[in-house]
């Protein structure tokens, strides 16, 4: 099983603070956590920070996987590349690994990682004929090819529709139980949370507001103090629990 | 993935094609390249039958001196110097559209050219030789020397922080009318013979070839051109963006500066001998981009090879359109270049770029 803990773990561009003292229990792999906030709290600086990308306090424990596992995904931008999907997916499985050959069993990766995420049909067209959507399913794609045991996702449903939402969700929980891989993702749609996800972090105020079970954290009193909404928990008619917003706090 | 079912469609197959495909365009840019270059040395003022040149080129000793002379020593260093200049520059332009994410970089947007012609304009105006040791080499010396000098300001200012990639595009624009103005003023006060000069050698010409200069433009290719292929995976996921190039693992700040240390060496060396041919380094890599895409695998030998054959066509066609005269190259280049460039990026309707 691999976990991944933050202990006082602070972040900072140039010389603006943006996240001090974030600490965490154990976040457990095999399952899906979320990473909730308003916007500009730090979501993203969070994730680049965990993946090495920026200096700061604190440390990042890692257990079950070295920091090599670790694949981070940026918000999705538009390119221009004379890439096809494929050789897009390819690149981001040879990142590092040097020669130019491909293996069978490299190819036999790219297959698979396209058809978990239903994207097999795109395999052949060019980058930037694709739309947003597809172009975040490809994104994820070239996230979890090498087959990380730490992922950090910003926003990887964002440009999706409904049922691809609940596609990519699903697949990505299957991801996860198979390789008991950490995955946090950072996301808006608190009620896609608390469909797939099992542990939220609340980010709030440059740190974490609290962390824990998606139920215990999302209760309508963090709702309001991270967005300032009113809102309330019910129950769909399959039982799954839904927030409903009432409006902008009172 | 465990979930993929033993039917799940596979696509392997398709990207297989795709590379045997591009494997097949290279071999066949290759074959255009030694016919061209085969063309190239059996045209030229004196005219001479393939089946002479042929024989000349296989077995020197038995022609006559004159010939032996002229296919040896001013035709093939020429229709060489085509090919290394012509794939220096190509290459140059390729590395720095991707690591600028820009499609209008080149040697020549980026200053370089114009940086070269100055340096070049200060010793056959002035007769400043930044070298004084080498008088007889002082106008390729100098122009290396400027155009050094550019890249390397262009080079120092993007390791400045918050540097992007467009401040750079930039400035290497504001360069190119910077070194355009010092020329201007320098042709201004030019003596007449000085003046002919200049503007002959900022239209670029190959005829100046030796072996020498073959032999160090070769040079620079063969050391640049495996640096650049060890970072083939990397190069390539640049062009990804930034962000996501970073993601992956790539250092992409110093990525950049490395490439463009390179590039500066590959793009001055060739200006500084042969003037201003800068529209290679634009078309080459679009050319090669269209017909190869951007997997640099594929892209790097394409680029090379496109720019050399396009060069190396435009020799031909120098000396052809006037039998018995060679046109200065870098004029044909842009004249015949620039409309058939146009033709193919406005029917090839692919959104890149």
């Amino acid at each position: 099983m691999v976990t991944l803990e933050l202990d006082r773990v602070g972040a900072r561009y140039g010389r603006r603070e943006i996240l001090s003292d974030a600490t965490t229990s154990a976040i457990r792999g095999g399952v899906l956590t979320a990473l909730v906030g308003a916007n500009a709290t730090g979501k993203s600086t969070l994730f680049r920070r965990i993946a090495g990308q920026l200096k700061g306090a604190g440390t990042v424990r890692l257990q079950g996987a070295e920091t090599e596992d670790l694949r981070y995904m940026p918000q999705d931008t538009a390119t221009s590349a004379a890439l096809t999907v494929y050789e897009s997916v390819i690149l981001a499985l040879k990142q590092g690994a040097g020669g130019w050959r491909l293996s069978a069993s490299e190819l036999a990766a790219v297959d698979g990682v396209l058809n978990h995420f239903g994207i097999g049909h795109l395999a052949n067209r060019q980058l930037p004929e694709l739309s947003g959507g597809q172009r975040q399913s490809v994104s994820i794609a070239q996230t979890l090819v090498a087959r990380p045991k730490v992922v950090l996702m910003d926003e990887p449903t964002s440009a999706l529709d409904l049922h691809r939402q609940y596609e990519v969700l699903a697949a990505l929980r299957a991801y996860a139980a198979e390789t008991g891989a950490v995955m946090i993702l950072a996301l808006h749609d608190l009620n896609q949370v608390m469909r797939c996800c099992s542990t939220t972090i609340a980010l709030a105020g440059g740190g974490i507001h609290a962390c824990g079970p998606t139920l215990e954290v999302l209760t309508p009193d963090v709702v309001r103090r991270l967005y300032g909404i009113d809102s309330r928990v019910e129950r769909c008619s399959r039982g799954c629990p839904m927030l409903i917003v009432d409006g902008p706090a009172e | 993935m465990a979930t993929v079912t033993t039917d799940a469609p596979t696509h392997n197959l398709a990207y297989r094609g795709l590379v045997a495909w591009r494997i097949a365009i290279l071999a066949g840019l290759a074959a255009l390249l030694l016919l061209s270059v085969a063309v190239d040395i059996s045209l030229g003022p004196a005219r001479y039958g393939v089946g002479e040149v042929l024989a000349t080129l296989f077995a020197p000793g038995a022609a006559e001196l004159q010939m032996r002379v002229v296919i040896w020593e001013i035709r093939m260093p020429m229709a060489l110097m085509a090919v290394t200049v012509g794939a220096s520059l190509s290459l140059a332009g390729a590395q720095m559209q991707t690591i600028l994410a820009n499609p209008l970089a080149s040697p020549f947007t980026l200053g370089l050219s114009a940086a070269a012609s100055f340096g070049a304009a200060l010793a056959m105006v002035l007769g400043v030789a930044f070298l004084p040791a080498a008088i007889t080499l002082m106008v390729p010396i100098n122009a290396f020397a400027m155009a050094m000098a550019a890249s390397l300001l262009i080079f120092g200012l993007s390791t400045l922080r918050g540097v992007t990639v467009e401040t750079i595009v930039l400035l290497g624009i504001a360069l190119v009318f910077t070194f355009n103005a010092a020329l201007a003023l320098l042709q201004y006060f030019a003596s007449e013979q000085a003046l002919s000069a200049v503007v002959f050698w900022t239209m670029g010409s190959l005829t100046k070839a030796t072996w020498g200069k073959v032999a160090v433009t070769a040079a620079i290719l063969a050391l640049c051109t495996p640096l650049f292929a060890r970072r083939a995976w990397a190069l390539t996921a640049i062009r990804l963006g930034e962000t996501r190039a970073a993601a992956m693992g790539v250092p992409v700040r110093r990525l950049r500066l490395e490439a463009l240390l390179l590039v500066s060496l590959l793009a001055a060396v060739p200006v500084s001998f042969v003037g201003t041919i800068g529209f290679i380094g634009i078309v080459g890599p679009h050319v090669a981009r269209l017909l190869l895409g951007e997997d640099q695998r594929f892209f790097l030998p394409g680029a090379m090879l496109c720019g050399a054959v396009i060069l190396s066509a435009t020799s031909v066609l120098s000396k052809a359109i006037l039998p018995g005269s060679v046109l200065p190259i870098g004029i044909i280049t842009a004249l015949v270049g620039v409309p058939f460039f146009a033709a193919l990026i406005l029917t090839k309707g692919r959104k890149s770029w």
